[in-house]
């Protein structure tokens, strides 16, 4: 079984989590290169996302929205602003409005993801950093949303049962 | 969208208390001062002593961090004595481990998804 590290940084407003994937880099890559895959993960499975728009190159830029229990939609972009096939993607991720539209006053995060080839097996690192106080705030009480849906015992729970995590 | 999100928290800290607790963050003095009294309990005049500001400044750090629930003050004679407040470290503590969680239910999920092949 392979451990998860993450560090939370209050003070450096950081977060970085470390997974170790039973896959090659080349597949890792993928379940971000292709958006199919990506709405498969991204969001929890009672807030499915939908990635409308996917312009995965330098520059380009990513649309989606969350849809909950009650059919109510949550919006956010992604802006890529570095990718480095299969190895490193980088890119700005915000809130956005019910017309898909930036909300700037939400901030916005910026992600760097890095895939390690460990012969054969990946190791996924994620980065997030928040741009102010306020932003991560913001994300976090997102999170307590999806967060409190599943305790941390049951989290382990899963994280045993998929012993190749 | 923030009050749908809001809607299904089932215990939120209110808007109010977490800007509160980032304000309180946000400065290195008073990251330091928490620090200092998670591990042991000192007077205001101590923490005075250990930086270039004067007492004054320092009680209104303090005063900040007492407001964001971070440490708790005491008078005991003519002095005030600052504790580490728990409680409130362990709300900011589980603040992030909400964050975390949303990524470690990520990770489980890309592993189903790579285990199709």
């Amino acid at each position: 079984m392979t451990v998860i590290s993450s560090t939370k940084n209050l003070e450096a407003l950081s977060f970085t989590l470390i997974a170790e994937f039973d896959a090659g880099v080349e597949r890792v890559w993928q379940v971000w290169e292709d958006p199919r895959q990506l709405e498969r993960w991204w969001g929890p499975p009672t807030w499915p996302a939908t990635f409308e728009q996917f312009d995965f190159q330098p520059g380009g830029k990513a649309g989606y929205y969350m849809t909950g229990p009650e059919g109510e939609k949550a919006g956010g972009w992604w802006l890529f602003t570095s990718i480095q096939a299969p190895s490193q993607l980088e890119f700005d991720d915000g809130f956005a409005d019910d017309n898909g539209a930036p909300v700037e006053a939400m901030g916005t995060t910026h992600a760097v993801v890095t895939l390690e080839d460990l012969g054969g097996r990946t190791r996924m690192t994620i980065n997030s950093s928040f741009e102010s106080e306020e932003q991560m705030e913001q994300m976090v009480e997102m999170g307590m949303e999806e967060g409190m849906k599943e305790a941390a015992g049951q989290i382990d729970a899963i994280l045993s049962e998929h012993a190749r995590i | 969208m923030r009050l749908s999100y809001n809607q299904m928290v089932v215990d939120p800290m209110s808007d109010a208390d977490l800007d509160r607790l980032f304000q309180a963050f946000a400065d290195a003095t008073r990251r330091d001062i928490v620090r200092r009294v998670t591990v042991a309990e000192y007077s205001v005049s101590g923490l005075a002593a250990l930086y270039a500001m004067s007492f004054a400044a320092v009680q209104k750090h303090v005063a900040v961090l007492e407001r964001a629930s971070l440490v708790t003050k005491e008078k005991r004679g003519r002095e005030q004595i600052v504790r580490g407040n728990h409680e409130g470290l362990q709300n900011a503590r589980r603040l992030l481990d909400e964050y975390e969680a949303i990524w470690r239910q990520r990770v489980v999920r890309i592993a189903d998804i790579l285990a199709e092949g």
